[in-house]
């Protein structure tokens, strides 16, 4: 290519080592947009090539002249813009960046606008204090006062770059300015004004806090569109967190309150959700009075929806309070979420009660937590069980192995042969976790037998996922373990009758080798491998050159020349070309590790 | 209307406002006599958007049109004028083509051996920002979301590598691009690559390359563009019959036969389904939901009409599905008057909020009926749309006309209604108080030559009702007004009032009249 344009450039007066350069700047206006993309993500390069002085007098300004394109460029655009200041000559230089982001600030499309804001609190962050002043708070003023919601809502996640370089004129306009925004006629900005709220807050002195933000605050808390309400909610921790424990109780805590008890679901769902970050912010003293009842509220909302977001925050709750409490409160409700009438709220339980034992210690656990445990794990819907079944290690050591297999194992066998494919992938997933919580004895009485099964699976996902479950079974247990166990089950198929089968064991003895060691796999596993060597399908024969070569590190080289060279010879001459594809391939690694040694 | 109501008690002693003198303003699409429509021009869905400087429609075609407003002031004026607009001109609001573009195609559902028609049931308009306008645009199973913006139009002048002077060689600018961004695409970036290393290799002087330049590029003239920004798919098992913007500005609503689904703007890959009729057994469906449409100001209300006539009230806020109405609007029927038709005409087929959302209009077969949500015993007023035809239901049913779908709408100052009627008439409807105003008009360029003598009805005041009246009963019989026949073929589904302005647009086929008082 570049050949082939070497006439055109020296036409063109570009020197030879600058054609592609020169095609990059070129490209910044190319009508195919990949073409532009390309060239806006190296836009760092072309900065290089012009010089920090062109970079800020030509190109920077072209940037912020041609923003009438497509979002992906723009998006790039952004993000190449806020790491520019090297390229511009360094700090002092930095405001020069700030115009072609502001009017990124102002596109429709919120990703752009988004990482336009990040960029430009990016670079603000680094900017001089004097610069800020002279250039970063302007723009956020202009764009406050923008006169698209675009730019209002873009100016809302600025204020707190600006804030702390202002002076205190300027601050006192900034928080009159932002309390204008939480006022917009356009949710949109009061929605992005809430989100900003508690960033803002952090950089605000004490005492503006307290007057300034908290009327802003409970403005949004009030707000009569529910998605302004709920961002609220955030900010109830945010701002918890900036306040004195005293004026946190006396103006956040009972917001709190009120929001667990609102009208919308959605307000109590992100109460709920938020609910352990608001406990940090409020103490653990108002949290056992006030947010305890709020919280058994929320667990027996009306709302499936809310009672998920709390079923999901159990654990994490009783942490932080007294057992008592938690068994006097939390434990009642988690009873009665155990058989709630939507399996998502179980599902969503069963994922962290186990959790709750070390909190309740072994007593009450066995006492109270186990037959909800069992009963979860007998829950018609997989999922529910599913989750149970992943938090094993935390439940053995609360209540001990014997308890748990004899109600474990069902659930686990009625899972292994469940319909959906998925669940039986998701348990084998375990199974190792199992096997190592079980121990042999257990484990082979009951667990053996599924594995094997799921070697002959249906599903190839199944088959695959089972071989390697005999694997990890093998480094779990060690080799004279899986000597008994596994190998001659596992050799036992090698002569299915349906080539995916066969094909299946082939994949599972070269997971084994290496955990088996030399011996058993060249006494053992070699054998069988040459033997289907001489198998009628192709793709068998292909597979057996491949595991052939995986066992060249594991076997003696004596091995590979009595046995291995030979067989893989012998397929190099098969009549299917992949098969001698693949043997020529393990030939010649033979070859290769011979000369190395 | 909660504005208005404070200007009726300042207006009540003057009486309701006089009737309107309706005046033809424009047409576009005008047929010329003989002239067959052509299936694809018809329209199906005129909507104005808020400020009432824009218009669009959509057609069978597939086809979404739009017209701006020509009479007022240059509207460079700044956005909040632009979002709560009360132009204070005394010309009626006259409009001119922007431009179209085509929303939907055809298509072909493989799984479901269907054909989608490409048919616009429903346009929406949503906020606009930056000087551009966006709407949504749906068909029986795709929602799009549109964005039409002035661009302008670019044009590179100097470059590095100027293409022009490889004389000789044919154009070899354009073979390079092409040629690189095969390597580019095929070999995942492969002349990427080749052309970083020849840059890092490269050491760029301090002063950086005075050779190099940026391509200058200049903009002559502009143009709409109009591009689909979003696509809001595969959520619909049945026909879509309505969508409807939330007050917050970034979600919306889509309905079908038995499911609502709730979108964010800006995800376009998952709906929730809020509403969902669907009985365990299809056998056991005796109700579809034929429109759905949110409140204008109250987040988390919406409302919804279905083929029994009812209209129920949805509250967001009560539970993640909203299968459970709270409240329902349903006219209980005088006993006796029972038909093999009663079912069928109850069936509504548009509803609208007024303005301020504290009234619902609703519209079936026979009549247009005003309900206020404070009140869920009855309507509030009942207008009678064509009760001559009542002695034909029995023909209408024989060629379904029975089954059309009359669209209904409001004044912005929620003082009169509107809605369509056969024979390409609608009517004008005054449900102020006190207000008997009742019009005929036809779209044409003539609106009143079929003009129906007002009929006289008992006045009383909105504000004092506690039961409902049956209102325009002393309707002349007979076939049609003029004594013309009845056209049935020429049917006026689709109408929609000025916002701000007493002005209306209405579909006849392929054409759009607008008229104004």
């Amino acid at each position: 290519m570049y050949a082939f344009c070497y006439l055109e450039i020296t036409m063109s007066m570009v020197d030879e080592p600058l054609y592609p350069i020169a095609v990059l700047i070129d490209e910044l206006k190319n009508d195919d947009i990949q073409l532009r993309l390309n060239s806006i993500r190296k836009l760092s390069t072309i900065a290089r090539a012009l010089g920090e002085e062109r970079t800020r007098k030509e190109l920077i300004p072209f940037l912020s002249e041609n923003n009438d394109d497509d979002d992906e460029v723009l998006l790039a655009m952004a993000e190449e813009l806020g790491v520019f200041i090297p390229y511009v000559g360094g700090l002092e230089h930095a405001h020069v960046l700030l115009p072609p982001l502001e009017t990124l600030c102002t596109v429709e499309e919120t990703c752009v606008r988004d990482k336009a804001v990040e960029s430009l609190c990016r670079i603000g962050s680094q900017m001089r204090e004097n610069d800020l002043v002279d250039w970063f708070i302007p723009l956020v003023k202009r764009l406050a006062a923008g006169e698209w919601f675009t730019a209002r809502v873009s100016a809302c996640g600025l204020f707190h770059i600006a804030y702390p370089s202002a002076s205190e004129i300027l601050k006192a306009e900034l928080r009159t300015i932002y309390s204008q925004l939480c006022q917009d006629d356009m949710p949109m900005v009061r929605r992005s004004a809430s989100t900003n709220l508690g960033k803002f807050a952090a950089t605000v002195e004490k005492a503006h806090l307290k007057t300034d933000i908290m009327q802003i605050f409970e403005d949004l808390t009030q707000d009569d569109q529910d998605s302004v309400r709920l961002l609220a909610v955030e900010g109830c921790a945010a701002l918890g967190k900036l306040l004195e424990p005293q004026d946190c109780i006396a103006h956040i805590l009972p917001v709190i309150v009120v929001f667990s008890q609102d009208k919308s679901w959605r307000v109590r769902y992100m109460v709920a959700n938020q609910l352990y970050e608001l406990c940090e912010a409020v103490g653990p003293e108002p949290t056992k009075t006030d947010l305890v009842p709020a919280y058994v509220r929320l667990l027996r909302d009306n709302e499936a929806e809310v009672r998920i977001a709390a079923a999901g925050k159990v654990t994490k709750f009783s942490r932080i309070l007294s057992p008592e409490l938690a068994v006097q409160h939390i434990l009642p409700c988690v009873k009665e979420l155990s058989s709630d009438s939507s399996q998502h709220v179980r599902s969503a339980l069963a994922s962290v009660i186990m959790g709750m034992a070390p909190v309740l210690g072994k007593d009450a656990t066995i006492e109270q937590l186990l037959p909800i445990f069992l009963s979860l794990l007998k829950d018609e819907f997989p999922d529910v069980r599913l989750n149970i079944i992943s938090k094993l290690d935390q439940v053995n050591q609360v209540i001990g192995i014997d308890l748990l297999s004899q109600s474990l194992l069902p659930a686990i066998v009625e899972l292994a042969e469940d319909r959906h494919w998925r669940v039986r992938l998701a348990i084998i997933e375990y199974i190792p976790l199992l096997a190592s919580q079980l121990g042999v004895g257990f484990f082979d009485d009951k667990l053996g037998a599924l594995c094997m099964q799921w070697l002959q699976d249906k599903v190839y996902s199944i088959r695959e996922a089972a071989a390697n479950n005999l694997k990890r079974l093998a480094e779990e247990f060690g080799p004279e373990w899986a000597m008994q166990h596994i190998v001659p089950q596992v050799l036992e198929m090698v002569n299915n009758p349906h080539y995916l089968y066969r094909m299946t064991i082939l994949g599972a003895i070269s997971l084994l080798a290496p955990v088996m060691g030399s011996e058993i796999t060249c006494s053992k596993l070699l054998p069988v491998v040459v033997t289907l060597a001489k198998d009628r399908v192709a793709n068998i024969r292909f597979n057996v050159a491949k595991v052939l070569q995986s066992f060249i590190p594991i076997v003696d080289q004596s091995v590979i020349e009595k046995t291995v060279r030979p067989c893989l010879v012998e397929l190099a001459e098969d009549p299917d070309v992949d098969v001698r594809y693949f043997s020529k391939q393990a030939l010649e690694a033979i070859d290769q590790v011979m000369m190395t040694s | 209307m909660n504005g208005g109501d404070g200007g009726d008690v300042a207006a009540a002693p003057a009486g309701p406002p006089p009737p309107l003198d309706w005046k033809f303003s424009q047409v576009f699409g005008e047929r010329t006599a003989g002239e067959e429509v052509q299936e694809v021009d018809i329209i199906s869905a005129i909507e104005f958007d808020k400020s009432g400087d824009h218009l669009a429609t959509g057609d069978r075609g597939g086809r979404v049109v739009l017209f701006e407003r020509s009479d007022t002031k240059e509207n460079g004026g700044s956005r909040r004028d632009i979002e709560k607009i009360d132009y204070p001109t005394s010309r009626h609001p006259e409009f001119r083509y922007k431009t179209e573009f085509q929303s939907h195609e055809p298509e072909f559902d493989y799984l479901k051996s269907l054909e989608i028609e490409e048919k616009i049931n429903k346009i929406r308009w949503c906020q606009t920002s930056n000087g551009a306008l966006f709407l949504l645009s749906t068909n029986d199973k795709t929602i799009k979301y549109w964005k039409v913006q002035e661009k302008k139009i670019k044009k590179v002048a100097s470059m590095n590598v100027d293409p022009s002077k490889a004389v000789g060689k044919g154009n070899i600018g354009s073979s390079i691009v092409s040629s690189s961004t095969n390597s580019h695409l095929a070999n995942g970036g492969c002349k990427d690559k080749s052309s970083t290393n020849l840059i890092n290799d490269f050491k760029f002087p301090a002063g950086g390359i005075p050779s190099l330049r940026l391509p200058v590029v200049t903009y002559n003239e502009t143009s709409l563009v109009s591009r689909c920004r979003r696509v809001y798919a595969h959520a619909h098992d049945y026909h879509i019959n309505s969508i409807s913007n939330n007050s917050d500005g970034e979600t919306f609503i889509s309905a079908d036969d038995l499911r609502i689904n709730l979108w964010n703007l800006e995800i376009s890959n998952q709906s929730f389904n809020i509403v969902d009729v669907k009985p365990v057994n299809m056998e056991d469906l005796t109700e579809v939901i034929t429109c759905a449409e949110f409140h204008p100001t109250h987040c988390s209300t919406l409302a919804y009409s279905s083929s029994k006539g009812s209209i129920r009230l949805v509250d967001l806020r009560q539970s993640a599905l909203c299968d459970k109405h709270s409240k329902l609007f349903v006219e209980q029927e005088a006993p006796g008057s029972k038909s093999f038709f009663t079912e069928i005409i109850a069936s509504t087929s548009d509803i609208k909020f007024g303005r301020d959302g504290r009234y619902i209009l609703s519209r079936d077969y026979m009549t247009l009926k005003l309900w206020d949500i404070n009140m869920d015993s009855g309507p509030v007023s009942t207008f009678q749309v064509h009760e001559y035809l009542r002695p034909k239901l029995c023909d209408l049913y024989e060629n379904d006309s029975i089954f059309d779908k009359f669209e209904c709408c409001l004044s912005g100052d929620g003082q009169r209604v509107a809605t369509g009627s056969y024979s390409n008439l609608f009517r004008v409807f005054g449900c102020g108080p006190g207000s008997n105003e009742s019009t005929t008009l036809e779209a044409s360029k003539n609106p009143m030559r079929r003009q129906v003598q007002t009929p006289a009805r008992p006045s009383r005041s909105l504000s004092s009702i506690t039961r409902a009246v049956r209102r325009g009963g002393g309707e002349s019989p007979g076939v049609d007004a003029n004594g013309n026949s009845l056209d049935l073929t020429t049917k006026l589904l689709h109408l929609a009032w000025h916002p701000s302005e007493n002005s209306i647009a209405c579909a006849a086929a392929n054409s759009l009249y607008m008229y104004y008082a």
